[in-house]
């Protein structure tokens, strides 16, 4: 039986006129369902939130003592690392995956059919992509300051600079990650190892688990063309001293160029994922 | 009935419609009026070019060559406002879900400037029950239930419907086709495709046989049932199985035993039903086109 029989008035297919929900509300509407289905999939929330704690701990135990004289410890070099490269890895390579994913099991194909506008759709999964890197540099703090005893930020402004950079960091690389899947048109598997490639060359030489200005100047030339090492350097700023300055490669924390680079980044991701993105391979098959 | 072609009149207007992929034609040049408010079936076997003109009717699709309009739009450059009038139940099947079936009807409402009440169109799919369960959970024909649900949560004026009760039960798709003639019966404009005669039958108003990416024939079930008054008489002779097509059968069957004064061997006399009717259709098709290849009747 089909439920309910059709009172007067009920299916009535009037024009559907009216204004179409604005992208804000549109993307409020797909940040919330993407945030529950992330967190519906628990193997896949353990494993987020395990593996840059576990390397935190790892690294923490590994190296000991000071970098040079400079008074810093390499475990509080490692928080500002492993926090820039936890952002990393939970928005552009989890969206990069997720995106391939939304193609791979049907989700894009029923969106498409809809007035959902794909600016709406990008600024769900950005939604998720800065939850999940929320929550995820506050466990790394936690664990860092409770079982590592490395400090938190010192002053307000640190505390401010954390915030935009978290934000920024977060909005680029989520955009660039959706561009890169985008553009390749991965299926679910390939994705992973996609995304996977340039994240793991980038945190090896940006600055995550060695001292940037130890590695080889052509590698560090090379880093500085992508986000992760701006991302790692804003966050040093925020967790080491200001003494700390001097070992960088420019002799300063360069926020006012941190903002640039990533400015330009956020605005490429956006554009490439514009002219790539389909909500289904037209022309496919 | 279609002669003015373009007027307000049709919710779906197509003609000489041309797609290929690599070389292979799906779409052969199609022309499709369909008015609005009417059920309309495009019938054929996998591989006829039902999707494909589906999906490039729902802008899903480019085309190579021909006119398309659909709400008076052509969807190739297709709108946002244009998309919140037309709902579309897909063919494919769901992979995942750890969504409720309540969630994902209320999420679908959302992006609709005018929805449907989540819950009654949950109610009217048959799935007050299911309605806190996640969608992984659910059966295939749920599963499909919930795409139906979502297809019409928007209050659409056209509905696209691929094969939509592909893998239901007897049960399931008598409800499928009341909710589906509740619908057409409130004015909705449906666009079915399917490989199952009786279901053209029970719900199309007019139904498109399509056979290697063109028009084979084209009318009421009842039409294309067609020659419905000419029978085949069969009987057995020495040589084999004889057949003849006849207007007036019993006349003939009278003369036949007449000449032997016996009983007739194998004597059968058949009607043409739509099936028959429909088979006879593709193998045409299917000998005219031997390029279109892979034309196998699945039935």
């Amino acid at each position: 039986m089909i439920a309910a029989a059709p009172e007067a008035g009920r299916i009535q297919p009037e024009p559907a006129a009216g204004r179409l929900p604005s992208v804000l509300r549109q993307a409020g509407v797909r940040g919330l369902v993407e945030v529950k289905l992330f967190f519906r999939q628990r193997e896949a929330v353990v494993f987020t939130f395990a593996l840059p704690i576990i390397l935190l701990l790892l690294f923490g135990e590994i190296f000991h003592g000071q970098i040079g004289h400079t008074g810093v410890s390499f475990r509080q070099y490692f928080i500002a690392g492993i926090t820039a490269s936890g952002l990393m890895s939970t928005t552009f390579v989890s969206l990069g995956v997720s995106l391939a994913a939304d193609r791979d099991d049907g989700t894009l194909t029923r969106l498409a059919g809809t007035p959902l506008s794909p600016v709406g759709y990008f600024a769900g999964k950005a939604i998720l992509a800065f939850v999940v890197a929320l929550l995820e540099i506050v466990a790394l703090l936690a664990v860092g300051v409770g079982v590592l005893g490395l400090h938190l930020p010192s002053t307000s402004g640190r505390w401010l600079t954390l915030a935009w950079v978290l934000v920024l960091g977060a909005a680029t690389c989520s955009l660039l990650g959706l561009a890169v899947s985008s553009a390749v048109k991965a299926n679910t598997r390939s994705a992973v190892a996609v995304m996977n490639l340039p994240y793991l060359v980038l945190s090896f030489i940006s600055g995550v688990y060695f001292v940037f200005s130890n590695l080889p100047t052509g590698l560090q030339r090379v880093a500085a063309i992508f986000p992760l090492k701006w991302i790692c350097q804003g966050m040093r700023s925020v967790f080491l001293p200001n003494s700390f300055q001097i070992q960088e490669a420019a002799h300063s924390w360069e926020l006012g160029r941190i903002a640039l680079v990533l400015g330009a980044w956020l605005v490429a991701s956006l554009l490439i994922c514009i002219r790539t993105f389909r909500w289904q391979g037209m022309d496919r098959r | 009935m279609a002669n003015t072609i373009g007027e307000p009149a049709h919710a779906v207007r197509v003609r000489g419609l041309r797609k290929q992929y690599h070389g292979k034609t799906a779409v052969d040049g199609i022309d499709l009026d369909i008015e609005r408010g009417e059920v309309f079936a495009l019938l054929g076997p996998n591989g006829a070019g039902k999707t494909t003109t589906v999906e490039i009717l729902e802008g899903h699709r480019r085309r190579d060559d021909g006119e398309v309009s659909v709400l008076g739009i052509d969807p190739a450059g297709a709108n946002r406002a244009w998309r919140a009038r037309i709902g579309i139940v897909p063919q494919s099947d769901w992979a995942t879900g750890e969504l409720t079936v309540r969630e994902m009807v209320a999420q679908y409402s959302a992006y609709f400037p005018r929805p449907r009440d989540p819950d009654e169109v949950i109610a009217a799919v048959g799935m007050t029950d299911q309605a806190g369960k996640r969608l992984r959970r659910l059966s295939g024909g749920q599963r499909r239930r919930v795409d139906v649900a979502i297809g019409i949560v928007g209050r659409p004026e056209l509905l696209f419907l691929d094969e939509p009760t592909t893998g239901f039960d007897p049960q399931a798709r008598r409800q499928f086709w009341e909710l589906i003639s509740e619908l057409s019966h409130d004015g909705t404009t449906i666009l079915l495709t399917t490989h199952y005669l009786d279901e053209a039958e029970a719900l199309a108003r007019r139904v498109a046989v399509l056979a290697g990416g063109r028009i084979a024939a084209l009318g009421t079930p009842a039409d294309l049932g067609g020659a419905a008054d000419e029978a085949t008489v069969s009987w057995l002779t020495p040589d084999g199985t004889r057949s003849v097509q006849t207007t007036t059968p019993t006349q003939f069957v009278m003369q036949l035993a007449g000449s032997s004064g016996e009983e007739i061997p194998g004597l059968s006399v058949t009607r043409a039903s739509l099936e028959d009717r429909y088979l006879e259709l593709i193998e045409a098709a299917d000998g005219q086109e031997p390029a279109s290849g892979k034309i196998g009747a699945t039935r």
